[in-house]
């Protein structure tokens, strides 16, 4: 409807935010200015020359203390976020369907499941919000997420969201210290479950990298069995390098748990659990039954993909992508129906 | 330690017993000093190391080679499983079929098997849906194979899809489905859930035709099946297990394996139902009462819908493979070790509280025909040695036996209630002047290989389960019933427990003895 030209002038709201600004200005200057008047201690102290300022320890990164998220305030608060936005977001985003939890009924079923350490492959940040919804009870609600210390934990906020939301413990990635991994060891004695990523970081073009042993490591020492797992789609969604997620769907596939056996080092475990993340892949993108065919002929498809650099890569990259249904859709173009001259 | 059965003598202090009705459920109070209550042994504990127990079984087969010694490159394997009638109620995912199946295909996979089928043997039952499929061998297992036709379901109507193998020395036909039979090998995978199950009866029964199964499902060979719960006194199995020797000698190799389930048949909010009524907690109290206050004032449909949404907690007690007799052997030592229960002596009146679910109406309806057939076809026959009621003794069934048909799954039962059973319910009669005509009508027959319905001959099978009860009993009265409906099926319609019991004294006396079988969980009554 047409606005009158006798009708009452009404503020707009560049109006109204330049009012509100002039109030934040009146108030606040004042307060700025005796502040700078008088100096310190109402300002940062002035450095004497000649004098080095000792460095704070290092509250950030790989240092970042997250033992307050997991007492019972924080575990509560999570589950409600875990429950509420966290799997909101990560539906809208990347539509996750699951499968193969059957697997891990056995365990489940049991009085006092114990322990277990989930081993997904890895391309995008994603991943860890997408596990922290689709690991299933009674493992969900005890979990920890080994997330990168430089990425998750170099601001105080993000640390604090990534611990309380994700549970998450920073590992840094370029050198798994001691300190970390006797922290992982003691918290899976204590009962919680790990997602840790073997791949130790996000892929840098969309195919895997090679396993590296942390995970088995961790298995061997703790007793934990491991649980190999795939993930589809998150990789074109939000992969390495993508400044914004684009919505898609993803498949996430768990395998049957793995135990070291007695005569297997840490190496050939993990070698072990790399070729059960690669044939869920398969499973993941053909079905069992072929994947198993297969895996017994030793000829699942690599996740690393193949050995060749460059346009070639990517080229196979796409194929493979096009092979399953997860990641990126985008809407098919409109056909015209042909009626003829 | 789970505890065995018992048997408990009703006295003034017995508080009221829980009978079934349908979806629904009730308390009884039984006649103090002459009426004793029946209760099934405890769930066995499961195998901790389910995968674990499937394997060894595969690698250490009874009577026969390890499966991977029988698998070879280039060879046709097929993989035949028991349909939706077992177990009931069906089981929490992942069912057992899944992973006996996927046991059986990673050494299919290893062995480099390509040429594989996967049958669900259904014999003269409807077709699964997709959903009960995927239920029963998993989504990995159907996603592999339904795609490529490769899952499929047997069809007992197929000419050319069946193999004629010969007859018995008692002349019965004995034709199996084409695929199992020109297979290199055929592998069964059996869910044992009553004795009665597995053995010959799975391939005999399960991939066989009509032609073939009227040799043993008919009122002759019921009557003399005493119970079927005793492979050695069934005229049934010794039926099936002389078409295995003829199915032998026509080179048919079966490689059987069997597993059996543990009786805990109801998840925790339904656990009462399980329970011995002295041990219920207020909590079970509540629960009872809530239930049936709920499903009194509930429709029909919903409360169906809610009972067959119900998933058993069952767990895999044992697992066996090989030589299919040898492998039944041992099958039905686990079962009667879950399920048998000892019992002094007959009774004159039987009760039986009929549940929402038989075999043949899983997520469908309990019609009045497969009600007749779950009291006198199976729970009667829950008995080894002598039935659980003396001869001439009466049946009291609480069951409210509406006239409801599905009309997908049971379209000739529905002819069968208003023209059959109009006509005659003895079971002989029906079998000369009616079966042929229902067996082979072609309508019947398209809905039953196109459509979930089950075959056209099906309704006469349930009603000739009863025979062997119908002939033995002097009267069978259903309790809560619908009156018009009970008469068609030649019983006795009575209101309450009481006019029951008043009702059955003209055939055993005022003061007769009451059992009453309290079942699910399922039980078989070891009666000397």
């Amino acid at each position: 409807m047409a606005r009158r030209d006798d009708a009452p002038w009404k503020p707009s709201n560049l109006a109204k935010a330049a009012k509100f600004g002039d109030l934040v200005e009146r108030i606040t200057h004042p307060v700025a200015r005796r502040a700078y008047k008088r100096g310190f201690p109402y300002l940062p102290p002035t450095v004497p020359m000649g004098v080095e300022v000792p460095e704070d320890a290092p509250t950030l990164g790989a240092d970042y203390d997250t033992e307050w998220a997991r007492g019972s305030v924080a575990s509560v608060v999570r589950r409600g976020l875990v429950e509420g936005p966290v799997r909101l977001a990560v539906k809208g985003i990347a539509s996750p369907t699951v499968y193969g939890t059957d697997r891990l009924s056995d365990l489940a079923r049991l009085h006092d499941a114990p322990p277990l350490i989930f081993a997904p492959n890895h391309h995008s940040h994603l991943d860890t919000a997408l596990m922290a919804v689709a690991v299933p009870e009674p493992w969900r609600s005890k979990l920890v997420v080994a997330a990168a210390a430089d990425y998750f934990f170099d601001k105080r906020w993000k640390a604090t969201m990534a611990a309380l939301a994700l549970n998450a413990i920073p590992i840094d990635r370029e050198v798994t210290g001691r300190k970390s991994s006797d922290m992982i060891r003691e918290l899976i004695e204590d009962g919680w479950s790990l997602v840790i990523y073997p791949e130790g970081g996000r892929s840098p073009d969309g195919w895997g990298q090679d396993f590296k042993g942390g995970a088995a490591y961790l298995s061997s020492r703790t007793g934990a069995p491991v649980v190999p797992v795939f993930i589809d789609g998150t990789g074109s969604i939000y992969g390495k390098g993508m400044k914004r997620p684009k919505r898609g769907t993803t498949k996430v596939v768990f395998g049957h748990p793995l135990r070291a056996d007695e005569s297997e080092n840490t190496r050939r475990f993990s070698a072990r659990i790399e070729r059960a993340v690669t044939m869920l892949g398969d499973e993941s993108l053909t079905d069992y039954w072929s994947s198993r065919q297969r895996a017994a002929r030793q000829e699942n498809p690599k996740l690393t993909g193949p050995e060749y650099t460059g346009w070639r890569r990517q080229w196979a990259l796409s194929e493979r992508r096009s092979m399953g249904d997860a990641g990126v859709r985008r809407r098919q173009k409109r056909r015209w129906p042909n009626l003829g001259d | 330690m789970p505890r065995p059965g018992f048997v408990l003598d009703v006295d003034r202090s017995t508080p009221p017993i829980l009978f079934w009705r349908g979806e629904n459920f009730s308390l009884e109070k039984l006649p103090a000093g002459r009426s004793r209550v029946i209760y099934a042994p405890e769930p066995l504990p499961a195998i901790d190391d389910v995968d674990g127990a499937i394997r060894n079984a595969l690698l250490n087969p009874v009577d026969q080679d390890p499966l991977p010694a029988q698998l070879f490159a280039g060879m046709k394997l097929t993989i035949a499983f028991d349909d939706v009638s077992l177990p009931l109620p069906k089981m929490q995912r992942p069912d057992i079929r899944q992973r006996v199946i996927e046991a059986v295909l990673d050494l299919a996979a290893e062995a480099g098997v390509d040429d594989v089928h996967i049958i669900s043997a259904l014999a003269l039952h409807r077709r699964m849906t997709e959903a009960e499929l995927r239920h029963a061998v998993g989504d990995r297992v159907y996603d592999a194979f339904a795609p490529r036709g490769l899952l499929y379901q047997h069809d007992a109507e197929d000419p050319e899809n069946l193999a004629y193998l010969g007859t018995t020395p008692h002349g019965e036909d004995v034709e199996i489905n084409k695929r199992a039979a020109e297979s290199d090998l055929l592998v069964y995978v059996n869910i044992n859930l009553v004795a009665m199950d597995g053995g010959w009866k799975s391939t005999a029964t399960g991939l066989a035709s009509y032609k073939s199964l009227r040799h043993h499902h008919n009122p002759d060979t019921m009557i003399h099946s005493r119970s079927f719960m005793d492979q050695h006194r069934s005229e049934l199995h010794k039926s099936n297990w002389r078409m295995g020797k003829v199915l032998l000698d026509s080179g048919v190799k079966v490689f059987q394996i069997e597993t059996t389930l543990n009786t805990d048949t109801f998840p925790s909010p339904f656990g009462f139902l399980a329970k011995r009524e002295w041990e219920w907690k207020p909590s079970d109290r509540m629960t009872y009462i809530g239930t049936t206050k709920a499903l009194n004032r509930t429709p029909n449909r919903i409360a169906r819908n809610i009972f067959h949404s119900i998933e058993a907690p069952h767990q895999m007690t044992s697992v066996q493979a090989g030589e299919v007799e040898a492998v039944h052997r041992i099958t039905t030592e686990h079962v009667y070790k879950q399920q048998l229960v000892e019992v002094k002596g007959q009774t004159d009146i039987l009760t039986l509280g009929i549940p929402y679910i038989s075999p043949y109406n899983v997520h469908s309806i309990m019609n009045p025909i497969l009600v007749m057939c779950m009291g006198l076809g199976y729970y009667f026959n829950m008995y080894r040695g002598m039935p659980l009621v003396r001869e001439g003794g009466v049946i009291i069934m609480t069951h409210p036996t509406r006239p409801e048909f599905h009309p997908v799954h049971h379209p000739s039962y529905i002819d069968f209630f208003e023209q059959v059973l109009a006509d005659t319910t003895d079971p002989h009669v029906m079998s000369q002047k009616w079966e042929k005509q229902y067996a082979e009508d072609e309508w019947y027959r398209h809905l039953y290989r196109t459509t979930y319905a089950y075959h056209g001959v099906h309704p006469f099978y349930m009603w000739y389960w009863g025979s062997h009860a119908l002939k033995h009993c002097g009267r069978i009265i259903v309790v809560g019933g619908d009156p018009k409906t009970v008469r068609r099926l030649g019983f006795v319609p009575a209101s309450t427990m009481d006019d029951a019991l008043e009702i059955a004294s003209d055939v055993v006396g005022r003061t007769p003895t009451i059992t009453h079988l309290h079942a699910p969980p399922l039980m078989v009554a070891d009666v000397s």
